[in-house]
């Protein structure tokens, strides 16, 4: 690493993404019979199920006139039809029949990329294939327990997606960005814990003998009708390298031994985040909440769906602004603050894979 | 793993050189600009032949971390020259290269594979090997050859793949059937393979009377094997009034250029079909090189992929009905 690479690593505004990871593609129920497109980690993959229902991730462009595949229709038991001059490929990527010729040139194949199926999503591995380990998956368990239930949506946020990761990884910006639902004075106020590995990121912080701002209200009462008073709250936000993370938020009634491990007298939520970089300026943000409590109502999981739709639809907004602010104003660098230390851990273990693959490189 | 056939041309130094069988030469080169290779790619050489530059194709064996290029090359009897060049080499010498080009990529998440080198055809097939052995996959390595001293890696492979490595010996009565190792193969196997034309063909052949899926058998030709061996033949197009020797080092797309003729083709590998010309008379016979053409339209000769494909001697090709007479001579129409 160069001196003037190492400096961008800690303030770059437009930061690359390793190829060597599992991103998200799409929600599973997203990906059918019918092909579609989706433009991964600046790469247009085609999308589609086979007749099993294997899902299945080839690039976008037909070997011959790079004509999206994802135009074409599925075709055999796992192929699929160039629409152009109608080329099949298989699932393997492998040119299964030519027009007008008798055989097959060899060489004719168009890459396909290693795909994973869990949590709900599809996961695609545009890197080294042969890396592309199913362990390696991050952990999102609670989108298929059956011990927690909810849904989410995807954002399609017009920024990098180290924006989004700074937002989540910080999240005092609640008090100032979120002031009608979960935003309160005691989330500035408060300290915060934060611990890192080799692949996760961890901030803690706990704000004891507060009110619960309305959404958290609301929440302690579908559980405990009628509750009233002071509450203890908790978000312990975890970082999983490249781009994924999971939030373990809650309140519960002050006092209660919440801090300590009893979380009985509260309401528990997960908030599922995974980015997916689409171009270096923009990316998929798949969110979902999941709850421990009243898995029975689906009128609770539609509430907090469209609740956390509406907060995230002001970091939307942000979002949006502050990259177009980087964007007029490239002479002027970041400056970190102490809040930062979640996002700048997070900065510092994709740089390390970055660096890993040999693409340590600012992309702006 | 995609395939990658633009060429960037680069320097690099000779920086071993080992006789690793006979007539087998271990070549490392370290190249200005390095870049990992991926199993199943080769490079293209500037090869000089009686002062003339040309290009020829070499396997990558294995790549390091520091972007340095392990290439094999047999010298061969029937060379065109380029064997012959490759062996003259020596360490701290220059040669222009390009970076690793992929047209042979191994696909990773196969159930089953079955890897079959003959001969020299190791060099395209050992990288692919050393990566399944790394990611644990079920895999066969099966190695043909005439006599163990002219199989190159034999002691690293074994070493290497141990239960997983096959050994066929022409001069040891332990021959390839092709049949029986076809037979091994089923709906989820992939077959990867490079070696003689005529085991291609054989396993080809084997392959589609299994009625296995066609894309599941991957090759890599570079053109450069044919039933039999090279000879000089005669080429004419009456109506350019062209009428050529193709020497036995040239091709006939080649001997057509350079009698002036404004030929198209791409691949100059036959896979392509580009340069396809009408065959409208023939006397002697058409060693086919391409797997553009199947088997029905190559017994048909009424076309050649005229970047690989050749004139031979007699109607047949066989040597020993060879006519005396003289050169093979095709004469065609080009498009």
């Amino acid at each position: 690493m160069t001196a003037v690479q190492s400096q961008s690593s800690t303030t770059n505004k437009v930061l690359g993404h390793p190829l060597n990871a599992w991103y998200v593609a799409a929600w599973d129920h997203e990906v059918t019979r019918a092909p579609m497109s989706r433009r991964i980690a600046n790469r247009p993959v085609a999308l589609y199920r086979t007749e099993d229902g294997k899902a299945v991730a080839l690039a976008d462009a037909c070997w011959h006139r790079l004509a999206p595949l994802s135009m074409g229709k599925t075709v055999g038991k796992d192929g699929i039809q160039c629409p152009y001059h109608g080329i099949v490929y298989n699932s393997a990527g492998r040119c299964m029949s030519m027009p007008a010729q008798e055989t097959i040139n060899p060489s004719a194949t168009v890459p396909s990329f290693p795909v994973v199926e869990r949590y709900r999503y599809v996961w695609v591995w545009l890197g080294d294939p042969t890396k592309a380990d199913p362990e390696l998956v991050p952990d999102m368990h609670q989108m298929s327990s059956e011990e927690w239930a909810g849904d989410g949506e995807t954002i399609h946020a017009p920024c990098n997606y180290q924006l989004v990761l700074d937002n989540l990884m910080d999240l005092t910006h609640e008090e100032f960005v979120h002031s009608s639902s979960i935003g309160q004075e005691e989330l500035s106020e408060s300290d915060f814990v934060v611990s890192h590995d080799g692949n996760t990121v961890t901030v803690s912080r706990w704000m004891l003998d507060i009110d619960a701002p309305p959404f958290w209200l609301k929440n302690m009462r579908d559980k405990f009708p009628g509750f009233e008073g002071k509450v203890d709250r908790w978000q312990i936000i975890t970082f999983q390298a490249p781009s994924t993370i999971c939030i373990d938020v809650g309140v519960a009634a002050a006092g209660t031994g919440a801090p300590e491990g009893d979380r009985s007298q509260g309401v528990n939520g997960f908030v599922m985040n995974t980015i997916t970089p689409e171009t270096d300026r923009s990316c998929h943000y798949f969110w979902a909440f999941m709850r421990n409590y009243r898995l029975e109502s689906q009128l609770i999981t539609t509430q907090l769906r469209n609740g956390v739709h509406g907060v995230f639809g002001e970091d939307e907004e942000m979002l949006k602004a502050q990259q177009e602010a980087i964007d007029a104003n490239p002479d002027y660098e970041f400056y970190n603050l102490n809040i930062d230390a979640g996002g700048m851990w997070v900065r510092r273990l994709i740089e390390r894979m970055l660096d890993a693959e040999g693409r340590l490189v600012p992309t702006a | 793993m995609a395939a990658t056939n633009t060429e960037v041309w680069q320097r690099a130094t000779v920086v071993e050189i080992h006789t690793v069988a006979t007539d087998i030469r271990r070549i490392v080169l370290e190249p200005a600009l390095p870049k990992a290779a991926e199993p199943g790619s080769h490079i293209d050489v500037k090869v000089s032949i009686g002062g003339e530059e040309q290009k020829r194709s070499y396997s990558v064996v294995e790549s390091d971390d520091a972007g340095r290029l392990v290439i094999s090359v047999m010298r061969a009897p029937q060379s065109r020259g380029g064997s012959v060049f490759m062996h003259g080499l020596e360490t701290g010498q220059q040669l222009e290269i390009t970076q690793p080009l992929q047209n042979f990529p191994l696909r990773v998440g196969a159930e089953r594979y079955i890897l079959l080198a003959g001969g020299i055809g190791i060099t395209a097939i050992a990288n692919m090997a050393a990566v399944l052995q790394r990611l644990k996959a079920s895999y066969t390595l099966v190695y043909a050859g005439r006599s163990r001293t002219a199989m190159a890696y034999l002691a690293e492979l074994q070493e290497r793949h141990g239960e997983n490595l096959v050994v066929h010996v022409d001069d040891e009565g332990t021959s390839l059937k092709v049949d029986e190792l076809v037979a091994g193969a089923d709906l989820d196997t992939e077959l990867y393979m490079c070696g003689p034309i005529r085991l291609m063909d054989a396993v080809r052949r084997a392959w589609s009377e299994r009625e296995l899926d066609s894309p599941n058998l991957r090759y890599e030709t570079f053109g450069n094997s044919g039933w039999y061996d090279p000879e000089e033949f005669i080429v004419k197009v009456p109506r350019l009034g062209i009428e050529a020797k193709v020497g036995q080092g040239r091709s006939m797309l080649e001997a057509l250029e350079d009698a002036g003729a404004d030929m198209m083709f791409d691949c100059r590998k036959g896979e392509c079909g580009l340069c396809e010309v009408r065959v409208l008379a023939l006397d002697g016979g058409i060693d086919h090189r391409d797997v553009f053409y199947s088997e029905r339209q190559q017994k048909a000769t009424e076309k050649m992929c005229c970047c690989v494909s050749r004139g031979v001697t007699s109607k047949t090709g066989a040597k020993a009905d060879a006519s005396p007479a003289g050169p093979a001579v095709i004469t065609i129409d080009i498009s």
